[in-house]
């Protein structure tokens, strides 16, 4: 029964964290707005759910699969896992090659699981009157986060200066912003923000302080970081991308 | 009953789906490259069987609590035309959504152990302590910020780009000046900002202000408030470093 009172620290948790955000709605609520709420009963039930959601979601996620993620964190990166190479003090990145496609694949899965996102990608899908499509567009983000948190890891590895990629990253984005179509802009910016979280960010945290500690010359404080500015950046690149490609092919199959 | 029970098996099949590929990233692993059994795995079981329900209970919130609120307060303060009640709204909302968020403090510990080991502050646990607040503050206060600039940009139809480009800007300038130290921990905390809670009723603000503003598309206008929370901490970050080195 210990896993029941761990449950109800869960919950505890989870109840201060939205205590916040309920106290400030109720208070514009009751003293700026001071109109009652639509459907009181309906919405505040809706909040219980929330609340029950995220408790045991977060759980869920504590008991199986964070311990697992982040021992394999430990484990790809550890030295004799690596091989001989880091022996001479000296790494090839190459050496890394089984970090890269975990870094990857766990981006892609972690992105798709991540609760904001499929919020945030189902508001896109009704607004657009399903022009763009909810499991389109995150499997972009994850495609995005993917690539981001793989390059990230071999940042690492490298030791390159972390703010070189990221303004790279900045001007790619400038660079697309001007051939996308408008609607898309705004998810796109918004999808690389709503990446990060939950699942996340404890997961790739893991895989950063993981891989920083074992690679030669890296330190966990000052390398460890910067995984999730890339987890960040890169679905806003491969969203922009998605919908120019989308474009692009409506137009080919217009003027065929 | 009937049809609320249907719509939440179905919600639980669609968290399944949506779990399935970590699930099955991390037993590949486990199992093909590490080569170690799965560990305990009734536990594993009984923890995915939780995450699933979990998930499947926060979709069904989503709808009916997060969304709704976010929409009628957007169209209510729309009504009202007090924008400067809506900024404060914006700016609590922002500010009391990112203070508290877990992520974060775990973030801000971190932080000032890189910044005592850097000798940018004196590695008394006292001056940790008041280095991961003030962080947390300044965080915090950014990302009010940032939404309060969200809903004027809404609100006035500037153009998105413009907005975050001008953001890009910030970030590259401040890169320049900021400690080293701080560097990776402001490009991650834009990052860790954004909660779960946080992004459905910040979307519904949004989207509501833009469908309730006349003018306005909900597509085109009503995103990047999220965007911005995630841009504006970068650049608080690296001030807030930047002045505790040369004042500290």
């Amino acid at each position: 029964m210990e896993w029941l009172s761990h449950l109800w620290a869960t919950g505890l948790g989870t109840v201060r964290d939205v205590l916040p955000i309920a106290g400030i709605i109720l208070t514009f609520q009751l003293l700026v707005i001071r109109k009652p709420v639509a459907n009181p009963k309906r919405v505040l039930t809706g909040f219980v759910y929330v609340l029950i959601g995220i408790a045991l979601f977060l759980e869920g996620l504590e008991m199986a699969l964070f311990p697992l993620g982040k021992l394999m964190a430990q484990q790809l990166t550890d030295p004799v896992f690596i091989g001989a190479n880091s022996v001479a003090g000296h790494v090839q990145w190459q050496a890394y090659f089984w970090v890269y496609i975990f870094a990857a694949c766990i981006g892609f899965s972690s992105a798709l699981a991540e609760p904001s996102l499929i919020a945030v990608a189902l508001k896109a899908e009704e607004i657009s009157g399903g022009a763009i499509k909810a499991t389109g567009l995150r499997l972009a983000v994850a495609l995005g986060a993917a690539l981001g948190i793989a390059l990230g890891t071999y940042r690492i590895v490298t030791g390159t200066a972390l703010y070189i990629y990221i303004i790279a990253g900045y001007i790619i984005v400038i660079v697309q912003t001007a051939y996308s179509p408008r609607v898309i802009v705004g998810l796109a910016y918004d999808s690389g923000g709503v990446t990060t979280s939950t699942v996340t960010v404890p997961l790739v945290t893991a895989l950063g302080i993981g891989l920083a500690s074992s690679v030669p010359g890296r330190s966990p404080l000052l390398d460890g970081f910067g995984l999730i500015a890339f987890t960040c950046l890169f679905p806003i690149i491969s969203v922009l991308a998605y919908s120019q490609i989308a474009a692009w092919r409506a137009r080919r199959v217009r003027s065929v | 009953m009937e049809f609320f029970r249907n719509r939440f098996f179905r919600q639980l099949a669609s968290s399944l789906l949506n779990l399935l590929p970590i699930v099955t990233v991390i037993l590949v692993f486990q199992i093909l490259i590490i080569q170690a059994p799965v560990p305990d795995a009734a536990r594993l079981l009984v923890g995915m069987l939780l995450v699933v329900l979990g998930l499947g209970f926060f979709m069904q919130g989503l709808e009916q609590g997060l969304f709704p609120i976010g929409e009628a307060i957007a169209h209510a303060f729309a009504r009202k035309g007090s924008l400067l009640w809506l900024l404060i709204f914006g700016f609590t909302l922002g500010f009391g959504t990112t203070v508290a968020e877990p992520a974060l403090i775990a973030i801000a510990q971190q932080a000032a152990s890189i910044a005592a080991d850097g000798g940018m502050i004196s590695a008394t646990a006292a001056a940790k302590a008041s280095y991961a607040l003030g962080l947390r503050i300044t965080i915090a206060l950014s990302v009010g910020f940032a939404v309060m600039i969200g809903v004027l940009r809404i609100v006035f139809g500037w153009p998105l780009p413009y907005v975050i480009i001008a953001g890009y800007c910030g970030v590259i300038l401040m890169t320049l000046f900021a400690p080293p130290e701080v560097i990776g921990i402001a490009y991650d905390s834009g990052g860790v900002t954004t909660s779960t809670i946080t992004v459905p009723l910040v979307t519904a603000l949004g989207v509501g202000l833009a469908s309730a503003i006349k003018g306005r598309n909900p597509m085109i206008d009503g995103f990047g408030l999220i965007a911005f929370a995630s841009l504006t901490p970068m650049i608080f970050v690296m001030g807030y470093g930047a002045f505790i080195k040369w004042n500290g």
